[in-house]
């Protein structure tokens, strides 16, 4: 091939990859103009630590979609993880995490049950531990966790700091480590992983652990900022992990994804809501808005594969 | 006589790249007009200008049929009816409603066409992929197709279902339609070509009458010489590598003994559903089996545990390239390291990959490469490994000719430095010139062995017996 297709290829290639990457300094720019409120420094950083928790369940739910699996229970396993963390310490609750997703991947790889099901049996059972746990009632957290909602300095909260680490954790694990490896291999044809050696059975155990236990740090950073963990946090958060994740370019069907574009994918749906909220629109229709965004996101994703 | 289809200097630019080049081609009725060419020779791009999907950048086509495709990949809905099937985009009807009868008594019209003795009721999901085929070239000449044009057919078909469908092909010629045929199999275009046009790098580069021989074709193909379609090296055998002995699963194989030694190519013959794909993957643990061993270099493998088979120095290239060898959402570097993972090497990957000669970069993604190679790529994963007895299942399926040789180079460089290789194939020109020792295979057992220079024959006697259990 000539030069002149390869560098076409690569033009083609890096829109492939950071098409939301544009979407959000578009959207960003659009914002900046239409309401001098958006480009504050205190309002970034507020963008920032709303998009925290989402990006931390979204970062371990990249690496179950990449295996080409799915994760309906972050939501719940972040609740009961924080719940747990305040009524006893919060590594507890990190340990319940990563055993929650123990579970979701021993169903998946011996039990053989569809991640959508086994997820989705999770995501039931860990909201009604938190209610049993929990008596129903809010519990408030110990110093450490809600160290982990404060702010070291005004412009400095720990909820960001902790997603940008989190991120390059993520980065790390997808492209320098085996397991992360083996994610693309997985989610891409688990067959020619199998047949290639990979022990594709121990692998989902520890690919869903991972998302479990980033889904207890998203619980805990979550708890950390209100300094109380409640029995209905997080509800539905498994479905804007799910979102951020595909905005950002990952495959559901597998194979494909990356840390970036997950955490672009977090920051476009946290600054759609706070643009929507400066611009006064109301709830109700706040949410139609960012379902056709999703849509949108996914429908060029879509095109631009073709 | 009349054209159907008459193309003048077809030209067909992809961004930069110029998949076709001037390319000329007439197809007359009642003649079977083959595209030969390797992968990426523009086959496919003519095709699909041929049948207006692409329009030409340059040239013209005057058409004077109507022109049915049958590609590999069919058109057909597996959940209907052979007769829905037939009838997909025009049902009969009647009061609004689908008129089964009216379906049902035109159907065997049709199939009778092409030789097919299925009922209209049976689910397409039912048929056989031969008889699938047929079912979607039925549909094509109901549809008054003057010209059809099949593109690589033959390539998921046994042999005696290439026989039959080669038969029909033969028919519908002398019924006056126009056939274009693309197959990679230098024997079929022998038995039912008229004319050969060849295609290189995108330009017809010659027209063959149907006497072409073997050697002409190829060379046209690859603009060069070939030597040897099959340059195997032989070499001392020395030390048994891999010994199956008594390997037996019921329903599938029975008490199968095959022994490999250091620097040995061994073939396995025989027919599709003889169990030899069977006993590769029972061998390299992907399946379970219910008695016999499996022992590599003298020692004995763990049953059913591909990682234990890998250790003891096993490798598999799987018959299905995309289905089970490829991760096709990956880079070259991604799946030639799959197999390497925990020790990774990229020095050393990057040395396989410029042995492989793999055309494009180790960042490109392999859905881009062509069939061929892919393979290459398929295989490099287990050179980097380096396992003592490499288990080649249909290697070059699909693989054009001048990767087939580049894939028996690295067969010869393997057993030169003292590695086994046991090659499955149901290419017997192949399996019989690249193998020491041919094992033919029926029935789910050894059926015999025969030594070097063994004649396509003698294989075939063996392969065709009869059942002694």
């Amino acid at each position: 091939m000539t030069t002149i297709g390869t560098r076409k290829h690569s033009v083609k290639r890096f829109l492939a990859e950071n098409g939301a990457l544009a979407g959000l300094l578009v959207l960003a720019l659009v914002l900046a103009i239409s309401n001098p409120a958006f480009l504050t420094a205190q309002n970034l950083v507020n963008v920032g630590v709303q998009a925290a928790a989402i990006a931390i369940l979204a970062f371990g739910m990249t690496f179950v979609v990449v295996a080409g699996g799915i994760d309906l229970s972050v939501g719940s396993v972040a609740a009961l993880a924080a719940m747990v963390g305040a009524l006893t310490a919060g590594p507890v609750g990190l340990v319940v995490g990563a055993l929650c997703g123990l579970v979701n991947g021993a169903l998946v790889s011996y039990g053989k049950l569809p991640p959508f099901i086994a997820t989705l049996a999770m995501l039931s059972v860990a909201r009604g531990l938190t209610l049993v746990i929990s008596g129903g009632q809010p519990h408030e957290t110990d110093e450490l966790v809600t160290f982990l909602g404060s702010n070291l300095t005004p412009m400095l909260p720990l909820p960001l700091l902790l997603m940008l680490a989190l991120f390059g954790v993520t980065g790390l694990v997808l492209t320098r480590t085996n397991l992360g490896r083996r994610m693309y291999a997985i989610g891409g044809n688990e067959e020619a992983a199998k047949l290639s050696g990979i022990d594709v059975r121990r692998q989902k155990l520890w690919i869903y652990a991972l998302s479990g236990l980033f889904a207890a740090a998203a619980g805990l950073v979550l708890a950390g900022r209100l300094s109380s963990a409640g029995p209905q946090a997080a509800v539905g958060y498994e479905l804007d992990a799910i979102a951020a994740v595909v905005i950002g370019g990952a495959s559901l069907s597998g194979g494909v994804g990356r840390a970036t574009g997950t955490l672009v994918g977090a920051l476009v749906l946290a600054v759609l809501r706070n643009g929507l909220n400066l611009l006064q629109v109301h709830p109700f229709w706040q949410q139609v808005v960012i379902g056709a965004v999703i849509a949108l996101a996914a429908l060029l994703d879509s095109l631009r594969r073709r | 006589m009349n054209a159907l289809i008459t193309a003048r200097g077809i030209t067909k630019h992809f961004g930069a790249t110029k998949a076709l080049d001037g390319v000329d081609l007439d197809v007359f009725a009642g003649e079977v007009h083959v595209l030969l060419g390797e992968n990426g020779a523009g086959k496919s791009t003519l095709v699909k200008v041929l049948a207006g999907i692409h329009d030409p950048d340059d040239g013209t086509i005057e058409r004077n049929a109507r022109l049915a495709v049958i590609h590999q990949e069919l058109a057909l809905v597996p959940e209907l009816s052979v007769a829905e099937n037939l009838f997909l985009n025009r049902l009969p009807r009647r009061f609004g409603l689908v008129d089964r009868a009216a379906m049902r008594r035109r159907a065997p019209e049709l199939l009778d066409r092409v030789g097919l003795r299925v009922h209209p009721d049976a689910k397409v999901r039912d048929l056989g992929i031969a008889q699938q085929q047929m079912v979607e070239i039925a549909r094509a000449l109901d549809q008054d197709a003057g010209v059809l044009i099949l593109d690589e057919p033959t390539a998921v078909l046994t042999g005696t279902e290439t026989d039959r469908l080669l038969e029909i092909m033969a028919q519908l010629r002398d019924n006056g339609v126009g056939l274009v045929f693309i197959t990679h199999h230098l024997d079929e275009i022998q038995r039912v070509a008229d004319r050969i046009t060849v295609l290189r790098d995108g330009r017809s580069v010659g027209v063959l009458g149907p006497r072409a021989t073997t050697r002409h074709m190829i060379e046209l193909m690859v603009g060069r010489p070939i030597d040897e379609q099959y340059p195997r090296e032989q070499q001392e055998a020395g030390e048994p590598l891999l010994r199956i002995s008594g390997l037996t699963r019921s329903g599938a194989f029975e008490d199968v003994t095959i022994e490999v030694h250091a620097g040995e190519v061994v073939g396995v013959a025989g027919l599709v559903g003889a169990g030899r794909t069977e006993v590769a993957r029972a061998a390299f643990g992907v399946d379970d089996y219910d008695r016999g061993t499996v022992e590599v270099d003298g020692k004995p493998v763990r049953r059913h545990d591909v990682q234990a088979a890998i250790r003891a120095g096993l490798g598999l290239v799987p018959e299905d390239r995309k289905g089970q060898g490829l991760v096709l959402t990956g880079t070259v570097g991604q799946n030639l390291e799959l197999a390497t993972l925990a020790n990774r090497d990229p020095r050393r990957l990057r040395e396989i990959a410029d042995r492989l000669r793999v055309k494009g970069h180790v960042d490109q993604p392999v859905r881009e490469l062509s069939g061929g190679n892919q393979q290459k790529v398929v295989i490099g994963k287990w050179l980097l490994a380096d396992p003592k007895v490499l288990i080649l299942d249909e290697p070059t399926r699909g693989v054009d000719v001048g990767a087939k040789v580049e894939i028996y180079e690295l067969v010869n460089r393997m057993t030169a430095q003292g590695r086994a290789v046991l090659l499955v194939s149901s290419d017997l020109p192949e399996v019989i010139g690249m193998s020491d020792r041919v094992v033919v295979m029926a029935h789910g057992r050894v059926a015999g062995e025969l030594p070097k220079g063994a004649t396509q024959d003698q294989v075939m006697a063996l392969a065709v017996q009869e059942s002694t259990a």
